[in-house]
């Protein structure tokens, strides 16, 4: 079954990953730290802004496939429906591209709520320390930034 | 219920413990000059209501309605608190077996809020309907029955119960899948167990009725400790230095009310790495010891100043918070 998918239809199916498993990733995390925010806020509503920066911080995977599945789909013209067809290879090639920022944006993200969620706890008890707080889960996005380089740079490299 | 979904409620808890009085906060309340200061203070801090009377047992009784009110509003599994209320519920089986039993009505005071109340448990006992009460109490209960009934005495009556409450409250323990629970009754009774060998030892009571009164838990040899209060109060306070109970030895030297100090302390020692946890039901529990506590040193300081008790007296007394 593998063999009869195009080359064109490798890309797209790691562009595909590259969004929906960095939006999964996101949506975890987000959901997640959104929790403890709402937990924070239902107690002390004056700590809604900056309990809401730290939820916002998983987001960033799910924006990263996005533009990896963006600059796949216009690299090739998938997006303005003049494709040329790829062959198979190029089209694996693509597909291997695409795959850092989709395993890492999802395990990353989901990894930052959790880290979100004990950042938020920091906030609750301890406002003045925002800044600290804010640093521990934005050490986790250091490897979706990693994986985002690695996918845009190896999906811009291949030529058709 | 999987650990991700108490985060809402752990969240929720951090920002409480903010409100949460610390030792600072404790020291003003002791800087207050009488009952009086005291209570406008706690009024000031939130305590109490709009509703509530400024009333020392008022006050104390708003606020742990209000602590059950904040656990109930969030939803999470209760059964991880039962290991809280066994306290009470045996307090309230020895109660009602001691007003069936001796026929004295009015003599006992029982616990509101109980999962039995104080009717049902006295329609229990008056009935023998002991398979209505929970599994924990069943033995206990009869036993203690037919032991006031036959021999009329009523501190073995009492040590049948408590020894059942703590075995209860170990069991809870084990069957726990959290730390916080297991740590919490391990510590309970062995501070209990230590409590009992104290006061056996100062009133001459035997081995035979230590080994009844104290339950077996980890961490500490009941056999060993048995044996030391047999020997009198200082060897075990020896017995106490082996086993890496230092600073019970130390409080118990001191004062009575030094070694009181010392058995809170302690139970609250052990939940206090629940403060670094966000996924588990640990920080909810913690919380409602933290309150207990903080309620109880809160009513020592009132009774002090009611009282006109010096205030090292008071001092003395006074528990470690949580925060």
């Amino acid at each position: 079954m593998l063999s009869s998918i195009s080359g064109n239809g490798w890309a797209l199916l790691g562009a595909a990953l590259a969004a929906t498993l960095a939006g999964i990733g996101s949506a975890w995390g987000v959901g997640l730290a959104g929790q403890a925010a709402s937990g924070v806020v239902t107690e002390d509503p004056s700590k809604f802004a900056k309990v809401l920066v730290i939820q916002l911080l998983p987001g960033t995977q799910g924006i990263y496939g996005l533009l990896v599945a963006f600059v796949t789909l216009s690299q090739f013209g998938l997006l303005g429906g003049n494709a040329a067809e790829l062959p198979v290879e190029t089209g694996l090639m693509v597909f291997a591209a695409c795959l850092p920022i989709a395993i890492v944006g999802m395990i990353s993200a989901y990894h930052q709520g959790k880290t979100a969620v004990a950042a938020i706890g920091i906030v609750a008890k301890k406002p003045d320390q925002f800044g600290k707080a804010m640093l521990f889960p934005a050490m986790v996005e250091t490897y979706a930034i990693l994986a985002l380089l690695i996918s845009i740079l190896a999906v811009t490299s291949i030529r058709v | 219920m999987s650990k991700n979904q108490y985060t809402y409620a752990v969240a929720r808890i951090r920002a409480l413990e903010v409100a949460l009085f610390s030792a600072s906060v404790i020291e003003q309340l002791m800087a207050c000059k009488d009952e009086e200061a005291c209570l406008r203070f706690l009024a000031d801090k939130g305590w109490g209501g709009a509703d509530v009377p400024l009333d020392a047992d008022a006050i104390l009784a708003r606020e742990k309605e209000k602590t059950w009110e904040t656990i109930g509003e969030m939803r999470v599994d209760m059964e991880v608190f039962d290991v809280l209320s066994y306290a009470d519920a045996f307090h309230n089986l020895k109660a009602a077996v001691k007003e069936v039993c001796t026929g004295k009505s009015g003599g006992s005071v029982f616990y509101e809020g109980t999962a039995i109340p104080k009717e049902e448990m006295m329609r229990i006992i008056q009935e023998k309907d002991f398979a209505a009460l929970p599994e924990s109490m069943r033995e206990a209960a009869a036993e203690a029955v037919d032991t006031l009934l036959h021999s009329g005495d009523g501190q073995l009556c009492d040590v049948i119960i408590d020894r059942a409450a703590l075995e209860a409250m170990l069991e809870a323990g084990r069957r726990s899948k959290e730390e916080v629970v297991r740590d919490y009754a391990q510590s309970t009774v062995a501070v209990t167990n230590i409590k009992i060998a104290v006061r056996c030892a100062r009133t001459g009571k035997s081995l035979e009725f230590m080994k009844r009164a104290m339950a077996p838990c980890p961490g500490l040899d009941v056999d060993r400790l048995a044996h030391a209060a047999l020997a009198g109060e200082s060897s075990v306070m020896d017995y106490l230095r082996e086993e890496g109970y230092e600073e019970a030895a130390d409080a118990l030297k001191e004062s009575a009310s030094a070694f009181e100090r010392w058995c809170d302390n302690r139970v609250i020692r052990a939940v206090q790495p629940q403060k670094y946890n966000a996924f588990s039901a640990g920080p909810l529990v913690a919380y409602v010891i933290a309150r207990e506590n903080e309620i109880k040193t809160v009513r020592i300081i009132l009774t002090g100043k009611q009282n006109g008790l010096p205030d090292d007296a008071i001092r003395e007394r006074i528990r470690e918070m949580y925060v």
